[in-house]
């Protein structure tokens, strides 16, 4: 059969991520983070007016991937770079990108102080429990039992403490607009993922303010064990300790 | 003509940084610079401009590299352990090169210190500060007129060689209060150069990345060379310094900010008892003005260098000579100023060859 003049593209990558390979180990999850969000991207037609901020971790290199203005960002710093560029440009559309070690061990600080502000950004916040870009150390997300390079026999809460549930954290706070945990682990989940950055972004598209979104993600790498078992572990293992679930949404307020 | 006010060298500093043309200001709260960061809270947002009470002297300093990189002239301020937290911040912005403007207001240590102040952040300042093999511009006011006037070349140096520019004061300057002439008219805005690096959307053009990660070799060292290269130009082209009454001096101190000021009146009395006494005030700390310093030697003048530290610029005295010379240093520590008195005694006993 000739298709050759009828085929039609169904299903392609979004114009806003880069033609390249990329550095993710098989069965990462900031693949399909980076591609909902540049989905999101091509939806509100907005690649143009973008600055994003990079973290240091697994997904530093998403300057490489991402295809509109992109800033690296000292080891979680990411909300205040992202914030000093919002301030001056309060008409682009800024997001920071994070890992679990950049955002809730080095910068819990920042993305606490950022989040309090109400700063007009949106941060995306991947939780894979475990620090890959190291060699699989504990992150302050591991969960309880969890063996890392640095927890070998399993974390122990009586000396490594509890994992860091960021987003009830936040939801404490008067000014975010928008808190959501997601997880990507089922194509029912990922297409929840995608709803939830979606309204980040229409969050601050309308001038709502501080979104944040956790995505659950798996590290087949570092939790030794395959792509498969990893979706399935996460599922199992993480979804307990975090919650999935809207924290705080504007539109629901009264 | 303008018009004379008094200010603190704090407030100076901050007035000078908005006719500069400073559109974003992030501070957090250290004495002795705390008139600074008060006055851009009251005048920044007056102006239109942003001004930000940061979490940390962490966040100030990445907020300044968030607006940097958005392409507009932006600043922060603070004291001596302040700007060892910021120094993670200033590597970066050197790595990115990224123009961004710093002021230290000095304070005694090592440590918490104390709030008097103090010139041990030098080697700091000068050295880079920070990781990696790289430079900060650093300039050294001595008046409170000069904390406003150097806020304008302090931008327009960043901009020129995206570059971080440090101005390094001290606690005195930034407390004490003093006449500063300010232009009645509201000045031009200076204009930036462009600046095509610049983060604020891709229309009409390929997306901008600032990343200072370089895994390969090759590229890194690159980065490295064209620093250094940048460098080299700033150093053969930007020195800055007053020289007073050096040309017949037997006895030449060398001494920034309000050492200098103590400098001054020593030499103006130590001229009086007939000893020709003579100042360098480096200006740029880096580049050092080491010019001045080798002409000097080479006219047979001994070299007193007086500073508020237990003796950090006076390398850079030692460096700046071609062969043997003889430099004493008198230095006090801990948050004193040295005494004119002091210095005077300092330089009769050099001049009579002791």
């Amino acid at each position: 059969m000739d298709t050759s003049s009828s085929m039609e593209l169904a299903y392609g990558k979004p114009d806003s991520i880069r033609r390249t390979r990329t550095h993710y180990c098989a069965g990462c999850g900031h693949g399909i983070i980076h591609r909902l969000i540049c989905e999101i991207v091509d939806e509100f037609g907005i690649r143009e007016n973008i600055v994003s901020v990079a973290p240091v971790g697994c997904a530093v290199l998403a300057y490489d991937y991402f295809d509109f203005d992109t800033c690296e960002a000292p080891h979680g710093r990411t909300p205040a770079v992202a914030t000093g560029i919002k301030r001056v440009l309060p008409d682009r559309f800024v997001f920071s990108y994070q890992g679990d070690g950049d955002l809730a061990a080095i910068g819990t600080a920042e993305i606490i102080h950022a989040a309090n502000r109400g700063e007009h950004i949106c941060v995306f916040f991947v939780n894979n429990a475990v620090y890959g870009m190291t060699q699989g150390q504990m992150a302050p997300t591991s969960i309880v039992g969890q063996q890392t390079a640095t927890t070998p026999n399993g974390r122990d809460p009586k000396t490594e403490g509890y994992p860091i549930r960021v987003c009830e954290l936040l939801a404490t706070l008067e000014a975010p607009a928008y808190i959501e945990r997601v997880a990507i682990s089922s194509p029912q989940n990922i297409r929840r993922a995608k709803k939830a950055i979606r309204k980040a972004f229409k969050t601050q598209l309308e001038g709502k303010g501080f979104s944040f979104i956790e995505l659950l993600s798996p590290c087949p790498t570092y939790w030794r064990v395959d792509p498969i078992v990893a979706m399935k572990e996460l599922e199992k293992r993480m979804i307990p300790v975090f919650p999935l679930g809207i924290f705080k949404d504007w539109e629901q307020e009264t | 003509m303008g018009k004379k006010i008094l200010m603190a060298g704090n407030e100076a500093a901050g007035e000078g940084a908005i006719q500069a043309g400073c559109m974003a200001y992030y501070g957090y709260p250290i004495t002795p610079q705390n008139e600074l960061t008060g006055y851009m809270a009251v005048h920044m947002p007056r102006h239109g401009r942003v001004f930000l009470q940061a979490e940390s002297e962490l966040a100030a300093i990445n907020m300044v590299l968030g607006s940097a990189a958005a392409g507009v002239r932006a600043m922060t301020s603070s004291s001596s352990p302040g700007m060892s937290l910021k120094q993670e911040g200033i590597s970066y912005l050197a790595a990115l090169e990224l123009p961004a403007v710093v002021i230290n207001v000095q304070r005694g240590g090592p440590g918490l210190g104390n709030i008097a102040p103090g010139q041990a952040d030098y080697w700091q300042a000068t050295r880079g500060g920070g990781h990696g093999d790289y430079r900060c511009i650093v300039l050294a006011p001595h008046s409170v007129h000069e904390m406003f006037s150097i806020m304008t070349t302090a931008f327009d140096l960043s901009d020129k060689y995206r570059m971080v520019t440090i101005v390094l004061g001290d606690g005195r300057l930034g407390q004490m209060m003093e006449p500063v002439e300010v232009p009645d008219s509201p000045q031009p805005q200076p204009q930036p150069p462009p600046k095509p690096w610049a983060l604020n959307g891709c229309k009409g053009r390929h997306s901008n990345k600032l990343h200072s990660l370089l895994l390969n070799e090759d590229r890194l060292e690159a980065l490295n060379v064209r620093l250094q290269q940048n460098y080299a130009l700033v150093a053969s082209t930007e020195t800055r310094y007053e020289e007073v009454q050096t040309a017949d001096a037997d006895v030449v101190m060398v001494a920034y900010g309000t050492s200098a000021r103590v400098c001054k009146e020593a030499l103006r009395q130590a001229r009086k008892l007939g000893i020709k006494a003579g100042l360098i005030r480096p200006i740029t700390l880096w580049p050092f003005p080491a010019q001045p310093i080798r002409a000097a030697a080479a006219r047979g003048a001994k070299f007193l260098v007086v500073e508020m530290s237990a003796g950090q610029m006076i390398d850079d005295v030692r460096l700046s000579l071609d062969g043997p010379a003889d430099v004493r240093f008198f230095g006090r520590m801990g948050g004193n100023v040295p005494q004119w008195d002091v210095v005077l005694e300092n330089i009769t006993t050099i001049a009579k060859g002791k």
